[in-house]
């Protein structure tokens, strides 16, 4: 335990540390959590965040529904989520403690901003009495600071507007957090020096509410000790912070410069796919074509119609507009195109739940179409991976004329860690199907007799002119053909077609013994939470693996194999039991669904409480939210 | 890199190429056209098969985009790059042949269903971004591949299968559409006017932006004559406009009939003079205004206007798009790995 001369507060090490803002969403919580992560991972701290926001962009202020939060949790250690619960929960007014102070951990530290603990805050959070003041806050290490008051203080001889000096009180609050963590003010006054270069009064203000959050925090008898969360041993290299939607966004500009071929995106926006769209609309420098469609069925025929025409189509989108999108999708596979299908997965049916996260469009991808409809689906494990899955997405559309279906979900779009930037002279580039040189003879349907690949024949080759079309074709010529044996002989090619993918695609790996008393098979972004788990529960001494896959159609080759090496398979998911279904119909596998469907992701404990459950450990398993 | 824009002018070629001498006969596939006999679409198809030589494009370089239904059968039947997609889709598709290659001449086949019901959305879309495509809405007014049921132009009271007491639905004219959602080229023609209707396809497929062609076709099978009264040889000069740019609207045998306004409503001038006050066609104004009023001139209380009601100049969208790609490259050239590493790094190690 250290001793810090100057202010001798205690300070504490501990190895790892999650931390919540919470606040109105006109607070600001996003961009200050978001300071907060840049700053430990400056500071070298392996990480994982999580925004929470609501899906009004401007609920009624106060309001429940207007709560905003983001979560990061920091470590000394390798992480993978980011935490199950906060040790350090920063509430800027009633409702953001109504809707928060459940998952604080007992014990934990409690910041509030008691000048927004006023009547009328607390009756639209539904507290007939402060809870500052009836003790129902005991079991917790409440720290009650006037931030509105102090930061109006600091801030009065600017020239701003009572709100507008309202509007910095998240930096004052950072303040104190960053005191609380013993780490630098630099990051973000540097971040804010660039931010509000063009607004000097507003830097001003930024600025000064964070110095006067941090002076309050180290000055006052309120907080006792400080907490040290050492730099984590992560690998040599440059590092970047990236979220999934992010590093899927630059994932398809590095694929389409692998492939040398022009992105073509189209997507109608929705949430939380759109900013897939944000981001690639930034880079026409690298050739990237974006469209806002006017609907989702505009969006993927827009695509279909680029890769027609030599480029690389691409549409995202999530659950909702999948199901939109799926009568074209079977046009690119009838039409055997190249096609690209984002769908950042959330929570469903219908409309949902658009901001909080799910895993329930595996089986719509699978069979969500009319006929025999194969395509490829992959999904990425960790917002990192989304780069790299991007890449494999358009690498296998390109490889076998096919859509492929890339599925994210809410919980990596918007979650983020740091990342080891890739060099991209590392990557191979991606072959395609198109050939320069025609000679006499050639047709558009000119099939790779292993693969059933039929060559991409652009408009522009002459002696390749050709009709292509959602009708049934011939095998050979690509004419309509009705014919029962060519649409049985069609229907296995295409099928046949898109298993064979299965020799271009990795072999599943496995996390822990070769061999044992139970597999937690698992896909998409759950990656973290069941890999800690599994850890954690080896650490306990249990025979436990985990696999997780990330080629959801064809599976691995060697995935059936793995599968009969254990006595049980436990399968985690954001659904009611979707990977489940496709795992026992295809391998005659018992596999235990284990099914979240809250909206939230899983929780370690969660995992290893059923883990525990399942191996015989405890008598049952049940969520926090199930009642008994 | 596959695709390389090598021109981007609809009917035009870049010099240095060889511009090709091509007929009729080598627009024409070599399947079997299965339109019922006596259909309207034969002979669009033939004034199209007809006008594409003109253009001087190689076959290769065009490209015919359909949706679902009889009309959308077209691309089967022209000698060049074809896509038959999916119902109403054929906006959407093309738009994204275009905007990938502009160097590429497209053509939008739809019809009535097709283009302003399941597909009108992406019609109105379209005729708003203003690509450089040719379409063609084959109006029968009628569904037929469906085998009859009334159309979003069907006349209201037509009794047909799925309206057995007769459609209870206002019709939608398709040249109104277009003009509302800011077309720059509209026009309208019919199946038996062969000349008129050729020379209609060629200045549309000559136009620089989104041409709309309107085009009566006659459903000898389930709506025949629908258009008879006004199109029929014998009739047309009398009951059909022919629209001609700086020309006062004229009509009749002798063209001695013509048409002036009285306020927003055309009025009709019978042995029309000089002096009559007759209203002169301006294709060219910015203004939808002319072209709307001379839209909402339906039979019978007024002759039938065809011919180009509006052409306009605008910037194109995939023109526009490039010019924001060749802009981007300049104020920033591409680094991969300096956007894969962001603006934010520090260094481990």
């Amino acid at each position: 335990m250290a001793i810090d001369s100057k202010s001798e507060e205690r300070i504490e090490t501990r190895s790892q540390a999650t931390v919540r803002f919470a606040g109105d969403s006109g607070d600001g919580m996003q961009l200050t959590g978001n300071q907060f992560t840049k700053t430990n991972a400056v500071y070298g701290n392996d990480l994982a965040t999580l925004p929470d926001f609501p899906a009004e962009i401007r609920a009624p202020t106060g309001s429940l529904p207007g709560v905003s939060g983001f979560q990061i949790s920091f470590s000394s250690n390798d992480i993978h989520t980011p935490g199950d619960n906060p040790d350090v929960l920063v509430a800027m007014n009633p409702a953001a403690l109504k809707t928060n102070l459940t998952d604080l951990i007992k014990g934990g530290l409690l910041i509030v901003d008691a000048d927004e603990f006023k009547p009328l805050n607390l009756r639209k959070a539904g507290y007939e009495k402060s809870p500052l003041e009836d003790g129902s806050l005991a079991a917790y290490q409440l720290i009650s600071v006037n931030i509105t008051q102090n930061n109006e203080r600091a801030l009065e001889d600017l020239d701003l507007k009572p709100k507008e000096r309202f509007l910095s009180r998240n930096f004052y609050a950072l303040g104190i957090i960053l005191w609380l963590f013993n780490r630098p003010l630099e990051t973000v006054e540097r971040w804010a020096t660039d931010k509000f270069s063009r607004n000097p009064i507003v830097l001003e203000a930024n600025l000064r509410a964070l110095r006067a959050g941090n002076a309050f925090a180290e000055t006052t008898e309120l907080i006792h000790h400080r907490y040290e969360v050492a730099p984590a041993e992560v690998a040599p290299g440059t590092y970047r912070h990236i979220n999934g939607n992010e590093a899927t966004a630059l994932g398809l500009v590095a694929a389409s410069q692998l492939a040398d071929i022009p992105i073509f995106y189209a997507s109608y926006p929705i949430t939380p796919a759109t900013d897939v769209l944000h981001e690639l609309a930034k880079h026409r420098n690298f050739g990237v074509k974006t469209m806002q469609a006017e609907d989702e069925m505009a969006a993927v025929c827009a695509a279909i119609g680029s890769s027609y025409a030599g480029s690389l189509g691409i549409t995202g989108t999530s659950g909702p507009g999948l199901a939109l999108k799926s009568e074209a999708i079977n046009l690119a596979l009838m039409t055997e195109l190249p096609l690209v299908v984002l769908d950042i997965q959330r929570a469903g049916p219908s409309t949902g739940m658009p901001t909080k996260t799910e895993q329930s469009d595996l089986l719509q991808a699978m069979y969500g179409r009319n006929g025999d409809s194969p395509v490829i689906i992959i999904a990425p494990a960790t917002p990192g991976e989304c780069f790299e899955m991007a890449i494999e997405a358009v690498r296998l559309a390109l490889t076998y004329m096919t859509p492929v279906i890339y599925l994210s979900d809410g919980y990596l779009a918007n979650g983020s860690s740091p990342w080891l930037v890739p060099s991209i002279a590392n990557f191979d580039p991606i072959p395609n199907n198109y050939k320069e040189v025609v000679r006499d003879g050639d047709s558009a349907y000119d099939r790779d007799p292993e693969t059933l690949v039929r060559r991409w024949a652009i408009p522009g080759q002459k002696g390749l002119e050709h009709r292509v079309g959602g009708i049934e074709k011939s095998f050979e010529t690509g004419n309509i053909n009705y014919e029962p044996s060519n649409h049985h002989k069609m229907t296995l090619a295409r099928a046949q077609r898109i298993a064979g993918a299965v020799r271009d695609i990795p072999d599943q790996v496995v996390n822990g013994p070769e061999k044992g008393d139970l597999l937690v098979l698992g896909w998409g972004g759950t990656y973290g939470a069941i890999t800690s788990a599994v850890t954690q529960a080896q650490e306990e001494g249990m025979s436990v693996a985990s696999a997780h896959i990330r080629y959801l159609n064809p599976f691995p080759k060697n995935l059936e194999e793995i599968l009969n090496r254990y006595e049980t398979i436990l399968i985690p998911e954001l659904n009611n039991g979707q990977l489940s279904v496709l795992i026992r119909a295809l391998y005659n596998v018992d596999a235990i669904p284990f099914g979240k469907i809250s909206g939230q992701p899983f929780k370690i404990k969660e995992i290893l409480g059923k883990i525990h459950h399942v191996l015989g450990h405890s008598k049952s398993f049940k969520f926090d939210f199930e009642e008994d | 890199m596959i695709n390389k824009t090598i021109g981007n002018k609809k009917g035009e070629i870049l010099s240095g190429e060889e511009i090709p001498v091509l007929t009729r006969k080598d627009f024409v596939s070599d399947q079997e056209v299965r339109w019922c006999p006596g259909c309207g679409d034969y002979s669009i198809l033939a004034q199209m098969q007809k006008m594409l030589p003109a253009l001087r494009i190689p076959r290769e370089n065009i490209v015919f985009v359909s949706g679902i239904g009889c009309s959308s059968r077209f691309p089967y039947y022209v000698e060049s790059y074809g896509f038959h997609s999916i119902h109403g889709r054929a906006p959407a598709i093309a738009t994204g042949v275009k905007a990938a290659r502009p160097d590429l001449s497209v053509f939008i086949v739809t019809g009535d269903g097709d283009g302003l019901s399941i597909g009108g959305n992406h019609l109105i879309h379209i005729l708003r971004r203003n690509l450089d495509v040719t379409i063609i809405l084959f109006n029968n007014r009628i569904y037929g591949l469906t085998k009859g049921q009334y159309s979003p132009t069907s006349d209201i009271g037509k009794t047909t299968k799925s309206a057995p007491l007769g459609t209870i639905e206002s019709p939608l004219d398709p040249v109104r559409l277009a003009l509302a959602a800011g077309a720059s080229f509209v026009a309208r023609s019919v199946d038996r006017d062969t000349t008129h209707l050729e020379s209609i396809l060629y200045k549309a497929a000559k136009h620089k932006g989104t041409s709309f062609v309107e085009v009566y076709q006659n459903c000898n099978i389930f709506n025949d004559g629908a258009f008879s009264a006004f199109a029929e040889k014998n009739v047309r000069p009398e009951k059909m406009v022919y629209l001609e740019h700086g020309e006062p609207v004229r009509f009749g045998k002798q063209r001695e009939h013509g048409l002036r306004l009285d306020g927003f409503t055309p009025e009709v001038v019978e042995n029309a003079t000089a002096d009559s006050g007759l209203l002169v066609h301006d294709i060219h104004q910015e203004s939808t205004a002319l072209a709307s009023i001379l839209s909402t001139m339906d039979y019978p209380d007024y002759p039938v206007p065809v011919g180009i009601f509006r052409q306009v100049e605008r910037a194109t969208y995939e023109d526009q798009l490039e010019m924001q790609v060749a802009q981007a490259r300049e104020n920033q050239p591409p680094e991969l790995q300096d956007l894969i590493a962001g603006q934010e790094t520090w260094v481990v190690g």
